[in-house]
């Protein structure tokens, strides 16, 4: 998309994101409570969770392995590592500490390529424990300004998380949002998360600033709260306009933490640099250095699947679709991409099963592959038209499979004559020559109509298709190039 | 006296009764702990209870464990079930632990009968009882006197027979200096030797627990029940240990007892004198003495009161009257954290939370938490090249037998220097044990410490098992 993002000027956007997702553990990093969301508040809890006296963690081997995933897909290195306390008190943090991982993280120096071939580096992948819930009701907004009083859910209160920290290498709000729908995509395909943004397991913060091409980085801003990949995009281009309309009011950008209102559509003060907590970061004494072996890296790495980057160029060369087609993004993200393969294997047609699945599957399919397989040679064939494929394939679908051709015939849908759609088409022709004239000039919904009215002739069995090239074939020569 | 082990087969096959015994050790309660305050809490009924149990598993010919009838007393810093468990301090008031530590589930399975949770200076920081918030516990052989600590309580209630076994946690020295001033055997492994799960944290990196005995055979047998890997706690070593009870009778012919030519100046001469005989007493028993250097010993003081404050300052965070303990009323949430804590925790207690929150804030660390890191780094170091030459060391356990109320009371870097001769090992995580050898000024015991590398136990219970024999070989 454009390098500047549509900022006024020759301003340029710098974006790093940091994001935080849960993982899709059994239980939590430091203790054998359950990891799971949703449950009754306060009841995934032990003394660890509590930070009673005396509790003492125990490292998750599940989340370490998970975390490695991440750190192989992203292309990290994975090194030797260690758990430092991240010291500060907040409620819904029941040992006035969080157990981080700070100089020394299990996962660095990595990357991640978007679809439109953008590389985003990867600084660092680290294991940090999540924090509980706080709910502050009687206050605006469910802050905790003003609220009458406060509730801590501590189920979340220990649970796994990798904070991906990317390099400021993002130029545009599109590429954010890109890198956090493939980012998301990544961590679905590998099991690490279920990376539900509406859920809170995958939670973006972004690092914005504004400079003009070619000097030093400008002073960010972190934006919270941002809780959707739409929001992403949104908080990052108020947030950029915001600091231009600063500099060039003669002001300066100031180090803040600034939380997005998706009410309003804008972001706002919640602490500037000055009042940033000192977390008196030192060494978890509980705890010993962890230093994954080379050859449980090797078997993370031999592990890991199909990543979506590779799925998609994989069906975009199966079905002869371009790489960055909707349909394949669509099918990819769905992870029926090995289903659309399937349904090519069984001799079907991969170009029209890319298009069946991203209509009719919306959900996991549960149609034999060879069912499907048969309906995209009757309609390839010219058995069937197009659209009685649809009805077809509705049919398949509702009943979980079938006998395309049965279903078919039982429509009473067959092939009709070229010679009768010609008829049809002379017919329509003389019955709207207003249409047919606006249709000669160009006009694409002139022939809408046109192929309408040949439709409604044919009680729907014309191939819509076949229709559209024997007008343009009746057409002036010097529109056949332009149809549209 | 008779040993631990002694009373457990005595027990075991029925010769005797666990609540005979019990009942001995409640009486010498009832007669003196009033005067002595050894207890903030002293279970007789559950004990009662837990021996009667003992005897029917005895009657019924079912295993009552290696350590059945064995009494023990607990610092009131390890976490008991259903008991309230107070660190000595005002702000845990009220709370009972949802849950056993490691190694008191480990004891109770072994038979043995929890008498009572013993006093402490508040959170273990101190070396004197004083800092308890509940009073402070009397030296059994002088009551005009302290009985040291932090694990005061636990040494006294050794010493004056209200337990045959004790426990206390040492980080950094709280477990050797109580039992050198109490007369009694007191021991902290390698760190890592003994869970700490359940151990309410004062400095994590420092903090191990270990017995106090009347016997190192005792002591002994103690380690071998509560030592080995606990999955609750990451940093205990992943392994089993030899048994000490085999170490101890062997001598100590060839080996190589260290003499610290640089340590730190400070010992009375009463404590020096009695150090003297123990090095001729090892070399009469066929070691060899050796002169070793540890320069960077002279400097753990103050790393240490650096690293253990500052992580104090952490693990103390957590208690801010929401959740459980001490809660003081105020007009708001912020104010009742900042009641709860003023008046939950004493003078020591605080200075050490400020002096460890300054230790690690942004522009202080390099110079202060930084720095003691790098000495901690210089004294395992030395430790090491020490230990090439030496198979153990021998120091003071404490600078003097124990001194009076009030002596050091105003003065907390006088009460620091207790400690300048036990804290190098809790930096280094190596084993330290005081041996009862003797009497110094005022007839008070004096303790001698023996020192050893890592997982060197069995090497420093030898040694340990001689001073004990050599001292009753010269009293006889």
């Amino acid at each position: 998309m454009s390098k500047y993002d549509g900022l006024p000027g020759d301003w340029e956007l710098v974006v790093g994101l940091e994001v935080h997702v849960e993982l899709a553990t059994a239980t939590k990093l430091f203790s054998a409570s359950p990891n799971r969301f949703g449950d009754e508040p306060n009841t995934n809890i032990d003394p660890v969770t509590l930070g009673l006296p005396g509790a003492l963690p125990v490292l998750n081997e599940q989340a370490v392995e998970l975390a490695m995933r991440i750190g192989t897909a992203l292309n990290c290195t994975i090194q030797p590592c260690t758990f430092h306390r991240k010291n500060y008190f907040y409620p819904d943090m029941p040992k006035a500490f969080q157990i981080s991982q700070y100089d020394q993280p299990l996962n660095v120096d990595g990357f991640l390529d978007l679809p439109n071939g953008v590389r985003v580096g990867i600084e660092r992948a680290h294991m940090e424990e999540d924090a509980g819930k706080s709910s502050h009701v009687g206050g605006a907004g469910g802050r905790v300004h003003g609220a009458t009083y406060s509730l801590i859910d501590l189920n979340r209160a220990g649970v796994p998380l990798v904070e991906i920290v990317s390099r400021p290498d993002i130029r545009s709000s599109d590429d954010a949002r890109a890198y956090v729908n493939e980012l998301r995509g990544i961590l679905v395909a590998i099991g690490a998360s279920d990376a539900k943004m509406e859920e809170g397991s995958m939670r973006v913060d972004a690092n914005v600033s504004v400079r003009k091409p070619g000097m030093p980085l400008g002073t960010r801003c972190e934006i919270k709260n941002v809780n959707s990949v739409r929001s992403v995009g949104r908080a990052i281009e108020f947030e950029a306009r915001r600091q231009i309309n600063l500099i060039e009011g003669g002001d300066v950008v100031r180090q803040q933490t600034r939380h997005w209102d998706e009410g309003d559509g804008r972001t706002h003060t919640l602490r500037s640099k000055e009042d940033a907590d000192d977390y008196r970061y030192f060494l978890e004494p509980d705890l010993v250095p962890l230093a994954p072996s080379p050859e449980w890296i090797a078997r993370v790495k031999a592990a890991l699947p199909m990543l979506p980057a590779a799925r998609r160029a994989r069906l975009a060369d199966s079905t002869g679709q371009a790489v960055t087609s909707e349909a394949v993004a669509v099918v990819v993200e769905r992870s029926q991409d090995d289903y659309v393969l399937a349904i090519a294997a069984a001799g079907g047609d991969a170009a029209r099963a890319l298009v069946y699945v991203k209509e009719a599957f919306a959900d996991s399919p549960d149609v034999a592959a060879a069912d499907v397989a048969a309906l995209t040679r009757m309609e390839v064939s010219g058995a069937i038209t197009a659209t009685q494929a649809k009805t077809v394939l509705a049919e398949l679908v509702a009943n979980g499979g079938g006998d395309a051709a049965a279903i078919a015939a039982k429509y009473g849908f067959e092939a009709i004559d070229m010679s009768v759609v010609e008829v049809f088409v002379d017919e329509a022709i003389a019955s709207d020559p207003d249409a047919w004239q606006k249709f000669c000039d160009g006009d694409a919904k002139a022939m809408g109509a046109l192929v309408g009215l040949v439709m409604k002739a044919s009680k729907g069995k014309a191939d819509g298709k076949a229709v559209t090239a024997s007008l343009q074939q009746r057409a002036p020569q010097q529109r056949r190039d332009h149809p549209k | 006296m008779s040993t631990a082990a002694a009373i457990a087969a005595s027990v075991r096959d029925g010769s005797r009764k666990a609540l005979d015994i019990l009942e001995q050790h409640l009486a010498a309660i009832a007669a003196r702990e009033p005067e002595i305050h050894a207890f903030n809490l002293v279970l007789a009924d559950e004990a009662r209870a837990a021996a009667e149990q003992i005897d029917q598993r005895v009657a019924a010919g079912k295993d009552p464990g290696p350590l059945a009838g064995v009494t023990v007393a607990l610092k009131d810093n390890m976490c008991t079930r259903g008991i309230p468990t107070t660190c000595s301090s005002r702000i845990l008031e009220g709370w009972r632990p949802p849950y056993d530590a490691t190694v008191v589930s480990t004891l109770r399975d072994a038979g043995a009968i929890i008498v009572g949770k013993t006093n402490l200076d508040e959170f273990a920081m101190g070396s004197s009882t004083e800092n308890s918030a509940f009073g402070p516990t009397r030296n059994p052989h002088d009551i005009t006197r302290v009985p040291g600590g932090s694990s005061g309580g636990s040494a006294a209630a050794v010493a004056a027979g209200f337990s045959q076994i004790s426990f206390g946690s040492d980080t950094g020295g709280s477990i050797r200096q109580p039992a050198a001033l109490c007369g009694v055997v007191g021991v902290k492994p390698t760190y890592g030797y003994v869970s700490r799960y359940g151990l309410i944290a004062f400095a994590s990196s420092l903090d191990q627990i270990g017995p106090f005995t009347n016997s190192v055979e005792d002591a002994a047998l103690m380690l071998d029940v509560i030592g080995g890997h606990d999955p609750l706690d990451s940093t205990s070593i992943p392994q089993t240990h030899p048994s000490l009870r085999d170490a101890i009778t062997q001598d100590v012919a060839g080996l190589r007892i260290g003499r610290i030519t640089d340590l730190p100046e400070g010992a009375d001469p009463d404590v020096v004198e009695r150090l003297e005989v123990a090095f001729d007493t090892l070399r009469a028993a066929g070691a060899k003495i050796v002169d070793v250097q540890v320069p960077a010993f002279t400097f753990g003081l103050t790393a240490y009161y650096l690293i253990a404050p500052a992580e104090a300052s952490s693990n103390l965070a957590r208690y801010d009257g929401v959740r459980y303990g001490l809660r003081v009323e105020a007009a708001d949430t912020n104010a009742m954290y900042g009641a709860t804590r003023a008046a939950g925790f004493g003078d020591e207690v605080k200075r050490r939370i400020m002096l460890g929150t300054y230790a690690l804030s942004a522009g202080y660390y390099d110079a202060y938490y930084g720095k003691a890191l790098k000495v901690r780094r210089l004294i395992s170091d030395d430790f090491e090249r020490a230990y090439q030459s030496a198979d153990v060391l021998l120091t003071p356990t404490s600078p003097s037998v124990a001194f009076q109320f009030g002596a050091k009371g105003d003065n907390p870097l006088a009460m620091y220097l207790c400690d300048t001769y036990t804290i190098p090992s809790n930096l280094s995580g190596q084993p330290g044990m005081s041996v009862p050898f003797g009497t110094g000024a005022h007839g008070l015991p004096v303790g001698v410490q023996v020192l050893a590398g890592t997982l060197q136990e069995p090497t420093m219970f030898r040694v340990a098992a001689t001073l004990e024999r050599g001292l009753i070989g010269s009293a006889q």
